[in-house]
C-alpha cells in the first residue's frame, strides 16, 4: 500500500520551508501529522471552491467560502456545531441537490470540471466524490449485498468481479477476517464501529477519489473510533479526503489541513485555512486561537 | 396518589370492556353458527332463500370482488404513495391537494360510494349489475386506506437510507426498489389487510353494484352476492334465516383471519429473503 502514496519529489519545497519555520518553536508537542505520515501531500488542488455560499429557503448557512482540497491529503474541517461543516461537505457532492429549500451559489471545480453544471451526471459525480456519515447507515441487506448493490448500480454485474471487489474492499478496511465467514448475513447486525468501516468499504468499493466524511468517528465508542482513525490515516495519498469533525485532537493527529468554520453575521463563514500544523500552532486569526484553546465554541 | 390509581383503574376498565365486546361478539356467532358449518355447507348453493343449502357461490362471488378490488386498488395506491412521498418531495399544493381529497375519500360513506359505483360503473359504463362494477366500486373505497398506510410505512423509511444511497450514486429508482419498498413493506402489507378487511365486510356498496344474485357467477360480468350481503339478506328478509347467517358470519370472520395470517406471513418472507440472500435481482 506504502508504494502508491504520492511522491515527495515534486511538492514545492517553500511550502514546507514555511510549515516547519512556524512549527519550529514548540515541535517536540506536536501531535502533528506532517511527522507522522505526510509525504503524501503535493498541494496540487482536486477540488477548488470558489465563492461558495449556501441558503435553506431565507436562511443564510454558508457565506462566501473559498478554499483548495489537495490531492492525497486529509483534510480537516473543525469549528463548532451549525457552522455550515456538513452543508458544505455535501454541496460538494451536490447531495444538497436532494433538499428542496437548499439554494447553493458560487463554483467548485473537480479536475476542472463545474460540479454545479446542470448537465453533469450527479451518478458518477458522487461515484468519484463519496460520503460517510455520521450515523453508520448499513442498508437492510446482507453485508455482501452493501457492497454489491452501488456497484451493480454502476454497471458490474459479473459475480467474480463483484465477489473481488468485495473481499478487497473488505480487508482495505480491516473488516474482512471479522466477516468473511458471514457475508450473507444482515449487515446490521454488525457493531457500530463494524457497520461504520462497512460504509467506508462500501464508499470504496466505487473507487472514488474523494471521500467527505462527517464526524465518522462522533457515533462510535472510542475503541471503535480509534480504529476507524487509523483507516482513514491508512487512506491518506491513496484517495483525498475531507473530514469534518468535532474532535481536534483527532483532527490534529490525522489531518495535513485544516479549515476553521465560525458563525460570522448569522451565517457560516471558513475564518482560517492552512496546513494542520499551522492552524493549531500559530494560528493567524484569534477566533481559531480561541476555538483550539478551548477558550470559545 | 389515589388519582393515580383510579387512571389505572379506568385504563384496565376500557381494556377488559373492549376485549368482553370482541369475545362476545365472537362467542354468539361460534354458538349460533358453528353447528350449521359442514362441508356441505361450504361447497353446496343456497336454497329456500338462503335457509337451506350451502354458500359456495357466495364465497366465489365474495373472493372475485375482493380480488378485483385489489388487484385494481394495489397498484394505483402504491403508485400515488411513492408519487407523494418520493417524487413530490417538499409538500406542494398539488401533493397536499391530493392528500386532502384522499382523507375526505376515506370518510366517504360507504352507501354513496355505492350509489356513485352504480351511476357510473353500472349505469353510465355498462356494466350493469356484475363482480366487475362491484369490484371497481370497493377499489375506489379501498384506495384511500390503502394510500394512507403506503405514505405512512414510506414516510418511517429512514431519510438516511436515502441521502446514503445518492450518495453512493444510486439512482431514486433503484433506492425504491432495493431499500425503501423493503422497508415499508409491513406498512404496506398492514394497509392491504385493512383494505380487504374493509372490502369483504362491505355491504352498502356492494347491493347497487354487483347485487344479490345467489347463483354461481359464471363470469365477472355477472351479477354475485357477497357474504356480507347475504349475512345482512338472512338476518333482515328471511324469517327463520338466523342460524344461516352466523353460520356465514362465521365463514367470513375465519376467512379474514387466514387472509391475515397468510399475507403476514408471505410479506416476512420476502422481506427476510431481501435481506438475507445475494441472489441478483437487478
Amino acid at each position: 500500500m506504502k508504494s502508491l502514496f504520492n511522491p515527495i519529489n515534486h511538492s514545492p519545497q517553500n511550502d514546507i520551508d514555511r510549515v516547519e519555520r512556524i512549527a519550529e518553536p514548540n515541535s517536540a508537542y506536536t501531535l502533528g501529522p506532517l511527522e507522522s505520515g505526510s509525504p503524501c501531500c503535493d498541494p496540487e488542488p482536486i477540488l477548488s471552491i470558489k465563492n461558495l455560499s449556501l441558503h435553506y429557503a431565507e436562511k443564510m448557512a454558508l457565506d462566501n467560502v473559498s478554499l483548495d482540497i489537495y490531492q492525497g491529503c486529509i483534510t480537516a474541517l473543525i469549528g463548532p456545531s451549525g457552522c455550515g461543516k456538513t452543508s458544505f461537505l455535501s454541496a460538494l457532492n451536490r447531495l444538497t441537490d436532494m433538499i428542496a429549500s437548499c439554494r447553493v451559489s458560487g463554483e467548485i471545480s473537480f479536475n476542472n470540471i463545474n460540479v454545479f453544471d446542470s448537465a453533469l451526471n450527479v451518478q458518477h459525480l458522487r461515484r468519484d466524490i463519496g460520503m460517510i456519515f455520521q450515523k453508520p447507515v448499513p442498508f437492510p441487506l446482507s453485508i455482501r449485498r452493501n457492497i454489491e448493490l452501488p456497484l451493480r448500480e454502476h454497471g458490474m454485474h459479473r459475480q467474480t468481479e463483484l465477489d473481488e471487489r468485495v473481499k478487497q474492499v473488505l480487508n482495505d478496511v480491516g473488516l474482512w477476517q471479522e466477516v468473511k465467514h458471514r457475508l450473507n448475513s444482515p449487515a446490521q447486525a454488525l457493531s457500530g464501529g463494524q457497520q461504520q468501516r462497512l460504509c467506508i468499504a462500501r464508499a470504496l468499493a466505487l473507487k472514488p477519489k474523494i471521500l467527505l466524511m462527517d464526524e465518522p468517528c462522533s457515533a462510535l465508542d472510542p475503541i471503535s473510533s480509534g480504529v476507524v482513525e487509523d483507516l482513514i490515516q491508512s487512506l491518506r495519498g491513496l484517495y483525498t479526503v475531507v473530514i469534518v469533525t468535532h474532535n481536534l485532537a483527532q483532527a490534529r493527529r490525522i489531518a495535513n489541513y485544516a479549515g476553521f468554520f465560525w458563525v460570522k453575521d448569522r451565517a457560516g463563514s471558513l475564518i482560517e485555512f492552512g496546513k494542520c500544523q499551522q492552524i493549531f500552532e500559530a494560528p493567524q486569526h484569534e477566533l481559531t486561537a480561541a476555538y483550539i484553546n478551548g477558550s470559545r465554541g | 396518589m389515589l388519582k393515580n390509581k383510579l387512571a389505572t383503574l379506568l385504563i384496565y376498565l376500557v381494556a377488559v370492556l373492549i376485549t368482553v365486546t370482541f369475545i362476545c361478539i365472537l362467542a354468539d356467532i361460534i354458538i349460533h353458527g358453528f353447528s350449521q358449518i359442514s362441508w356441505g355447507y361450504l361447497t353446496e348453493s343456497p336454497s329456500d332463500a338462503g335457509r337451506a343449502g350451502g354458500i359456495a357461490p357466495i364465497i366465489v362471488s365474495t373472493a372475485l370482488i375482493v380480488f378485483l378490488a385489489i388487484i385494481i386498488a394495489a397498484p394505483l395506491g402504491l403508485a400515488t404513495a411513492i408519487l407523494l412521498t418520493e417524487f413530490a418531495q417538499q409538500k406542494t399544493i398539488f401533493a397536499g391537494f391530493v392528500e386532502r381529497c384522499l382523507d375526505v375519500l376515506a370518510s366517504v360513506p360507504s352507501i354513496v360510494f355505492g350509489l356513485f359505483g352504480n351511476a357510473f360503473f353500472s349505469l353510465y359504463l355498462g356494466l350493469g349489475f356484475s363482480i366487475l362494477s362491484g369490484g371497481l366500486t370497493l377499489a375506489c373505497m379501498v384506495l384511500p386506506i390503502l394510500i394512507r398506510t403506503a405514505v405512512e410505512g414510506l414516510r418511517a423509511t429512514p431519510d438516511d437510507y436515502r441521502f446514503s444511497a445518492a450518495a453512493l450514486g444510486i439512482t431514486r429508482t433503484t433506492a425504491l426498489v432495493h431499500l425503501l419498498l423493503p422497508t415499508a413493506m409491513p406498512a404496506i402489507v398492514a394497509g392491504l389487510i385493512l383494505g380487504i378487511g374493509r372490502a369483504m365486510a362491505e355491504t352498502a356498496a356492494l347491493i347497487f353494484t354487483s347485487g344479490y344474485v345467489d347463483r354461481m357467477p359464471d363470469s365477472v360480468f355477472d351479477s354475485g352476492r357477497s357474504l356480507s350481503i347475504h349475512i345482512y339478506d338472512l338476518s333482515m328478509n328471511v324469517a327463520g334465516g338466523d342460524s344461516k347467517a352466523h353460520a356465514a358470519a362465521l365463514v367470513l370472520i375465519v376467512m379474514l383471519l387466514i387472509i391475515n395470517a397468510i399475507s403476514m406471513g408471505l410479506a416476512k418472507h420476502w422481506q427476510k429473503n431481501r435481506i438475507i440472500s445475494n441472489e441478483i435481482i437487478i
